[in-house]
């Protein structure tokens, strides 16, 4: 099984293909893959309880995939860790560099 | 353990927010010891232009030394001092035909005049290689 990092930069309300990614990683995690996805700049206007983003919630309750939201761009969103919906792990830079550098994971940036 | 992270950028300054994520990561990746090669191609290249200075605002009524402009040539500029402070190596090459194609040769200390087969080795020596395109 294979392990992938996604970097989401963009606003799924601005760009349907996030909504296009979220579905890729739900078909990787079926078939059992490692998947991280990482949230940042606009990627993390999803993470918000009020935001109805298809099939983000279905990808949150696979366990095989980890979704990360950048505590920076969250700051400077204004949206507090009590905004988020269930399963969010708010992280930074450091976890990042951490998974882009584990050895075998494949990181691909959108 | 320390490994080496080789970067591709092509985002122009001041135009999207991946350039700022860019220098987090690698702030972090050399505060963690690693290694850093980067690849400025296309408009990235205007990164570390000598030229970029800070302006005052005039909407806000301040001055230049006010505002207090973030200018990208510093970042890379202070990723090279932190990469000394820490030990760790920090290479950044720009693509030189994108570099005379936007007349923005003219850089501080550090950068180096590169193409593709300089990103090419960097690639091949790296532990791990991010690309991060253009904003679309």
């Amino acid at each position: 099984m294979s392990k992938y990092l996604f970097i989401e930069t963009r606003d799924p309300f601005e760009r349907q293909d996030t909504v296009k990614l979220y579905g890729l990683i739900n078909e990787l995690s079926t078939k059992g893959h490692d998947v991280a996805l990482f949230l940042t700049q606009n990627g993390v206007l999803a993470t918000r309880k009020e935001a109805k983003v298809p099939l983000l919630p279905v990808i949150l309750k696979e366990k095989n995939v980890a979704v990360y939201a950048d505590d920076y761009s969250l700051e400077e969103r204004g949206i507090s860790t009590s905004d988020l919906v269930e399963n969010i792990q708010v992280s930074g830079a450091d976890t990042l560099v951490d998974l882009t550098m584990e050895t075998g994971r494949k990181p691909v940036w959108y | 353990m320390s490994k080496t992270l080789n970067i591709l950028l092509m985002d122009p300054p001041y135009e999207s927010s991946n350039t700022a994520t860019a220098f987090r990561i690698m702030e972090s990746a050399i505060n963690k010891g690693h290694n850093i090669t980067v690849f400025a191609y296309e408009g990235a290249t205007s990164l570390t232009l000598k030229h970029q200075k800070g302006h005052p605002n005039p909407v806000k009524d301040t001055t230049a030394a006010e505002e207090k402009h973030p200018l990208t040539k510093d970042f890379v500029t202070g990723l090279f001092g932190l990469a000394r402070e820490k030990g760790t190596s920090f290479r950044w090459v720009n693509c030189g035909f994108c570099v005379d194609e936007r007349g923005v040769g003219e850089w501080d200390e550090g950068p180096e005049r590169g193409g593709p087969p300089q990103f090419a080795e960097m690639y091949k020596n790296a532990d791990q290689t991010l690309i991060i395109p253009t904003s679309r």
